[in-house]
């Protein structure tokens, strides 16, 4: 085993002198509170860290992976809306996705059919032109599904199942669309990656603010049902305390086990492939398909972390989700953290999310009290929107924080250890 | 109105909602996203990074824009033209130099440490929440009016309709046409434009043939600084004046330029027209085309109210699956760009 350096122990013992601070001012319910989300975000940060930090690969779209996957929770686990059940709208929506599987495997077939002697360019033509009707038919046949779907039963509504099961199926979903986004992008330059991780994360918030049949959309959907008992029957502290134990066991879980994935030879070959490209695949490793694989893991874990965070929460709340809260401040904790060391992806989430709750009434009181004091000093009276322009300082000392450490600890507060092997 | 001939049998209604909904509408966010791409572009031919503030220098100039119209609002009475429209060169200007401030205080210091280009990616995410703070701190979130008196709208007659123009839409496309063509000049011309080209296309090369690094990011940041401000003055003087324009104009612009080949100016332009005219057709409602044929089809066939590709809250869908098209099938773009 390796020894625990002193600087570890250190920033961990100013953490958890920090965390104590907070209980003491702020009582143990908020604390609590604060723990729980800073938890469920440093299962997220641990996910983005295998992508960022051992994979090289720059997720710039967490937001839409978080929102997907507390979808793939909340559908799961919310109870069955027999209204919808009993309706015309399960058959509407069936009809919907025949016309998918039909359209889809016709052109599948068709743009297969070079190969059955069609001239390439007319494959082409065909090609698109039975995905774009099926697309109209799907379309069509959606929206007077959803129009009743809504009229009647408000939205489909879950399934009613444990909500562990929605957590892993909230992850799957996540890893399904990580899996779509980088087989396409993957194989190109590393900017691209950041662009389409940005794109489908606004794409993801757009369809699951405006699907009102399927989310409620901007209507929210709340309570979403809690793994362990809530608040009003045993009480914040309680229900809180357990809430924690149940993350801080996935933490551990899955720290141990992407520490044990490191030291393996499959977390070598990662590392090759993540510091010498060229060497990697001059030795023979599928550099992309690696690369596949641990984006599509990264995104599994941050899946499984936004759902976790989100029932936490207990409302699903499609507009809720933003990218200053849900990518950057992620993308912070593990630069900041120190990228390839999940120990310091965990610190790192800690230590910025109490930052960042308790920067929230430092801003306010900074702001309300240099106001006062320049309408003693020159009477010119502060714009009525104060508070939520001094939360805008936030999102600059966000940005700031990024460049800074870019560029005077471009390893983070816990750099990852280089292991000798000799 | 009495037509005759070919005239009179043209659904001259449905012809003339499509060309004021599609065409001039295409048209006007087709150049503000070709005026964008093209700074983001440049940067990239020479810089190799996507700039991600790119968007937000588009607000930035915007907003310098709108605090120059509110100290002197009576200019654009004397010249008879915005005063917005008036006072853009000025907001160019600073805002040109607002972006060589931001390289030498973000970028340069990391580009001497020679990194990978996702660092510098990562640095321009920074940059960009630096501003989106900061215009929100100082402007606050409310949309603003950049206009001190009412828009002048041009009526173009049409076979008996208007085709409707504004004066901010008229300013923009004549701003686009003037912007590439100066561009044109300036890049096939000038000594720096040259050197600027030469080092797009091999920067060590260009370095040994003894032209000056530090001029031609100069010059690049100069370009893509102003021509933002203008798209980002010009598009808000033809909406509102709005601090959250960032992700929403970033993936178009993006997509414009990965469309026209990145490094190629010209494939900018041409994928930015592309980008804003794939984006009307899509939320054309197609329906109202079809309209006229109605009493001529069968009674069996009904029409549906509302044929759309794609309803209008997922426009932001219509460029990211270009994107994905794009990188699909011609990862270097229609027009061949060099940097992959």
């Amino acid at each position: 085993m390796k020894s625990i350096d002193l600087r570890t122990i250190t920033l961990l013992g100013g953490l958890a002198v920090i965390v104590a601070l907070v209980f003491i001012w702020q009582g143990n319910a908020y604390g609590l509170r604060m723990l729980v989300e800073a938890s469920c975000l440093a299962i997220v940060a641990l996910g983005l860290n295998i992508q960022w930090g051992y994979a090289g690969l720059f997720n710039a779209g967490v937001m839409g992976f978080i929102a997907i996957a507390a979808f793939g929770t909340m559908l799961i686990s919310y109870p069955l809306n027999p209204v919808f059940w009993q309706s015309e709208g399960p058959g509407l929506l069936g009809r919907m996705g025949l016309i998918i599987i039909i359209g889809g495997a016709i052109t599948l077939l068709l743009s297969r059919s070079n190969r059955y002697g069609v001239p390439k360019k007319l494959r082409t033509v065909l090609t698109i032109i039975a995905a774009a009707t099926t697309y109209l038919m799907a379309e069509s046949a959606l929206a007077p599904a959803a129009a009743i779907i809504e009229q009647n039963s408000g939205f489909v509504g879950g399934f009613g199942l444990p909500v562990w099961l929605g957590w892993l199926v909230g992850g799957l979903f996540a890893a399904v669309l990580a899996w779509f986004i980088g087989r396409i992008t993957l194989g190109l330059r590393s900017d691209y990656l950041a662009i389409a991780t940005l794109g489908i994360a606004e794409i993801v918030r757009a369809f699951l603010k405006n699907a009102d049949w399927l989310t409620r959309g901007t209507l929210t959907v709340s309570p979403l049902p809690s793994p362990v008992p809530t608040a009003t029957e045993i009480g914040f502290i309680a229900a809180r305390s357990a809430y924690l134990c149940v993350t801080a066991a996935m933490i551990v879980v899955i720290f141990v086990l992407l520490q044990r994935g490191w030291a393996s030879p499959w977390g070598r070959m990662m590392r090759a492939i993540r510091d010498n490209e060229l060497a990697a695949e001059a030795v023979g490793k599928d550099v992309n398909r690696r690369r596949l694989e641990m984006f599509v893991l990264g995104n599994f874990i941050v899946g499984i972390g936004g759902a976790a965070l989100v029932t936490f929460g207990g409302i699903f709340d499609p507009s809720g989700f933003s990218p200053i809260n849900h990518t950057f401040l992620v993308l912070i904790m593990v630069v900041l953290g120190g990228s390839g060391n999940n120990l310091g992806a965990i610190f790192g989430a800690l230590l910025v999310y109490i930052i960042w709750t308790m920067s929230e009434p430092a801003a306010l009181f900074l702001f309300q009290h240099g106001a006062n004091l320049i309408q003693q000093l020159f009477d010119i009276a502060p714009p009525a929107d104060l508070p939520t322009r001094a939360l805008q300082m936030r999102v600059f000392v966000i940005g700031l924080t990024i460049i800074l450490v870019l560029r005077f600890a471009p390893k983070g507060l816990l750099p990852e250890k280089v292991t000798k092997y000799e | 109105m009495e037509q005759v001939g070919f005239l009179s049998a043209m659904p001259i209604n449905e012809i003339v909602f499509f060309i004021n909904k599609v065409v001039v509408a295409g048209l006007i966010i087709g150049s503000v996203y070709a005026l964008g791409a093209v700074g983001l572009t440049l940067v990239w031919g020479i810089l190799r990074f996507a700039n991600f503030a790119h968007g937000d220098l588009m607000t930035l100039g915007a907003f310098i824009a709108f605090v120059l119209t509110m100290v002197m609002p009576g200019l654009g009475a004397a010249v008879g033209l915005p005063t917005a429209f008036v006072v853009m060169p000025i907001a160019m200007a600073i805002t040109a130099l607002i972006t060589i401030g931001l390289d030498k205080a973000f970028y340069q210091p990391l580009r001497k440490t020679n990194p990978k280009p996702i660092t510098l990616v990562i640095a321009s995410f920074g940059v960009m929440l630096m501003l989106q703070g900061l215009i929100r701190l100082i402007w606050g979130t409310a949309p603003r009016n950049m206009y001190v008196t009412p828009k002048e709208i041009y009526r173009i007659p049409f076979a008996g309709k208007d085709i409707i123009i504004t004066e901010p839409q008229l300013l923009l496309i004549v701003v686009t046409v003037v912007a590439i063509v100066a561009l044109h000049l300036f890049l096939t011309r000038s000594r720096t434009g040259k050197a600027m080209r030469a080092m797009s296309d091999n920067a060590d090369l260009a370095r040994i043939s003894g032209i000056s690094t530090d001029k031609v990011v100069r010059t690049t940041w100069i370009i893509a600084g102003s021509l933002a401000a203008a798209a980002g003055t010009l598009l808000a003087m033809d909406v509102s004046l709005k601090p959250d324009l960032s992700f929403n104009i970033l993936i178009p612009i993006v997509a414009a330029m990965i469309v026209g080949g990145i490094g190629q100016p010209y494939g900018a332009i041409s994928g930015g027209l592309l980008v804003g005219f794939t984006e009307t057709v899509a939320v054309f409602n197609w329906s109202i085309l079809l309209r006229p044929l109605k009493p001529h089809l069968p009674d069996w066939i009904e029409l549906p109210a509302s044929i759309a590709f794609v309803p209008t809250e997922y426009k932001i869908v219509v460029p990211f699956v270009i994107l994905v098209a794009v990188l699909i099938w011609r990862p270097n773009g229609i027009f061949k760009g060099k940097v992959l």
